[in-house]
């Protein structure tokens, strides 16, 4: 099915959940890896809404994206907890590595690179999140070994 | 003879290899012919030492760890299914000082028990909470909670027993319990661990509040950050309705509580409670004015009971072993216990369940064995990053909410943040106005604006564009979001940033206010 088919059929499961645009977008989101612009109509449509309230839905919340990510999706830390062990440091490791800036995405499209606030790993930092597969107590060297095996799974 | 292990499935353990360690020892102790039951429990919370296999013997549980795949076959020529001599055998998982110390009342069975099991539960006191509410009149289990001093630990501690009387005071079609696992501060994770190292206490907790408000619907309003304790929940909801411990008719009593998981999606402001309730509703999570309060209108307008985590997992004990027993610990109005959090530049970070009242000295030396870099500790963060920066002159003040609002900080949730003498306390105030400018909801301009021109200001400050007059500024900026914003992410953002300049000044380019008038 095309992805706008998907998008709808996604939207229309969850039009009579009380509240469902919140769990229709995570749904969508899932299976298509963002919400495409072109659906933002035909979601509305469904929860009859206009496409300005679900426009401001989707932009509001950090965790939609309106383009897909790299196939490597990498999350790092940078709350205090992990600020404290050196989340400032691994993060400029990161975009060196990755050759990405922070919201950025490498130039061959493989990995994204994004900060988050709080994986809640805070006894254990500094944390990252690759393809939402949690790693704490990252050093640089265990960092490359995550990536590359990330790299080669995907 | 079947010997039992346990290997954590709580994500702090996962995210240092807990996953392979069990697979390997079921690889091993397939080629060894030993007979291995391995049950997947919660964390004991001692982090430095995850992954923390134990192994149950006659004498009790035997821990070792910190484990990795790679130790696994060490183990077993150790003996360690029998106890056996390892330098990584830390004795009875019980005995270790760490856990010893504490006075675990909400987290009791954390780590003891497989999360998921409904017969293990029953088998750890669970559901005597639920069982004795149901005996009781709605009013009797509400003054119940009133008694045992419960405090809300989101953060705000408004009395839990006054919220549920309002609740179950007013007249509605429909009331519902939503709980707010929206846990997004740095330093805390006590939320994440009871969702996912004893979820069924949470449940538990919820349908209490059901059955004292005559709420039949619930909601846990879970981060997209913790995607494991999504599926904990689930599969522990599942579970406790199979057993008649949730739905419809619970246990033949006639009364009824469902329960619905919800993913926020990465709104730190989502975790203040109209917001949260936006956020339930489909719409942007941008905060409400109060009045009306949500135990009058909340969720679609209706009566709602909105607790955090542990408030509602701290309902159980209450109702099975009574409000007496729960007050008995703790001090002044800050009753019962409350897991702190170590985390950051400490040595053993982890979960510290204790009574309110003991300092913050002992949790990071006595627990935490200072920091984990061998530094001085130079400043901690309590409460969250909306917290103040507590410098050592008051490590020695009681945890306890009155006496850390008495110097300008707060408890909040527990959450403890450690930073070494390394720390540029400048930079972390600027950053602290930094995440507020990326998650204000935008409602208020105190906050909304006030934020962006915190960074600048504070920029102004470290490279001495008119530095007195800047830092003049500076505070009174905090002064009109303090007072102004329309909810603690505006109101609250002062709290490290004035912290931070007050007590390190030098950080900042500016002398102490002593050493200027001397």
């Amino acid at each position: 099915m095309h992805d706008l088919g998907i998008a709808t059929a996604i939207a229309a499961a969850h039009k009579d959940v009380p509240s469902g645009l919140l769990p229709a977008l995570h749904g969508i989101q899932d299976a298509l890896g963002h919400i495409p612009p072109e659906a933002v109509p035909l979601i509305a449509e469904q929860f009859n809404l206009s496409r300005a309230e679900v426009h401001g839905v989707v932009s509001y919340y950090h965790h939609f994206r309106s383009a897909p990510a790299g196939r490597v999706l990498v999350q790092v830390c940078r709350a205090e907890a992990c600020k404290s062990m050196g989340a400032d440091a691994l993060l400029a490791h990161a975009a060196d590595r990755l050759g990405c800036d922070v919201h950025g995405t490498s130039a061959d499209g493989q990995c994204s690179l994004e900060p988050v606030f709080c994986l809640g790993l805070c006894a254990s930092s500094p944390a990252i999140a690759v393809n939402d597969e949690v790693h704490a107590r990252i050093t640089p060297a265990l960092f490359d070994a995550i990536v590359e095996e990330a790299r080669s799974a995907s | 003879m079947t010997v039992t292990l346990y290997v954590p499935r709580d994500c702090a353990a996962l995210a240092v290899g807990a996953e392979r360690v069990a697979q390997r020892i079921a690889a091993e102790a397939c080629a060894r012919n030993a007979d291995v039951r391995i049950v997947r429990n919660g964390s004991r919370g001692l982090f430095w030492l995850e992954t923390l296999v134990e192994v149950a013997t006659p004498a009790g549980r035997v821990a070792y760890g910190p484990v990795t795949h790679a130790d696994v076959a060490g183990l077993f020529d150790a003996g360690f299914l029998a106890g056996g001599a390892h330098a990584l055998n830390l004795g009875l998982t019980e005995e270790i000082p760490y856990l010893k110390k504490q006075e675990r009342l909400t987290f009791a069975r954390m780590g003891v028990t497989d999360p998921v099991s409904v017969a293990d539960y029953v088998a750890h006191e669970g559901f005597a909470g639920l069982r004795r509410a149901l005996s009781l009149a709605p009013a009797e289990i509400v003054q119940q909670v009133l008694d045992s001093g419960l405090r809300g630990r989101g953060g705000a501690a408004f009395p839990a027993g006054i919220k549920w009387k309002t609740v179950l005071a007013a007249e509605a079609p429909q009331k519902y319990i939503v709980c707010n696992a929206d846990e997004g501060d740095s330093g805390t994770f006590s939320d994440r661990m009871t969702m996912e190292g004893d979820p069924l206490m949470l449940v538990e907790g919820m349908a209490i509040a059901g059955i004292a408000t005559g709420a039949t619907e619930g909601y846990i309003y879970v981060r997209s950050e913790y995607p494991h304790a999504i599926a904990t929940l689930d599969e522990a909801i599942r579970n406790a309705e199979q057993a008649g411990f949730l739905g419809d008719d619970i246990l033949e009593s006639g009364r009824s509580f469902r329960l619905i998981v919800r993913k926020a999606a990465g709104a730190y402001v989502c975790g203040e409670e109209t917001a949260l309730l936006e956020s339930l509703e489909g719409r942007r999570g941008i905060v409400r004015a109060k009045p009306p309060l949500p135990a009058l209108q909340g969720l679609f307008g209706q009566p709602t009971v909105i607790n955090n985590v542990i408030t509602l997992a701290s309902v159980p004990l209450i109702l099975a072993r009574g409000a007496d027993f729960y007050k008995n610990f703790g001090m002044g109005r800050s009753r019962g216990t409350l897991p702190f959090q170590l985390a950051g530049n400490i040595r053993h970070g982890g979960l510290v369940e204790k009574a309110f009242g003991l300092t913050l000295r002992e949790l990071l030396y006595d627990f935490g064995g200072g920091s984990a870099s061998g530094r001085p500790i130079k400043a901690v963060q309590v409460g969250g990053p909306l917290g103040a920066y507590v410098p050592e002159s008051q490590w020695d003040l009681p945890l306890d909410y009155e006496a850390y609002a008495a110097v300008g900080a707060v408890v909040g949730h527990g959450g403890i943040v450690v930073h070494d003498d390394a720390a540029d306390m400048s930079q972390l105030a600027r950053y602290a106005m930094e995440f507020c400018a990326i998650e204000s909801c935008g409602k208020c301009t105190p906050c909304r604006i006030g934020s962006t021109r915190g960074v600048e200001v504070i920029d102004r400050i470290t490279s001495n564009q008119n530095r007195p007059q800047q830092v003049i500024l500076l505070r009174d900026l905090c002064d009109t979001m303090l007072h102004g914003s329309l909810c603690a992410m505006g109101g609250m953002t002062p709290y490290p940033v004035l912290s931070a300049i007050n007590h390190y000044p030098e950080d900042f380019g500016i002398e102490a206010p002593d050493r200027a008038a001397a």
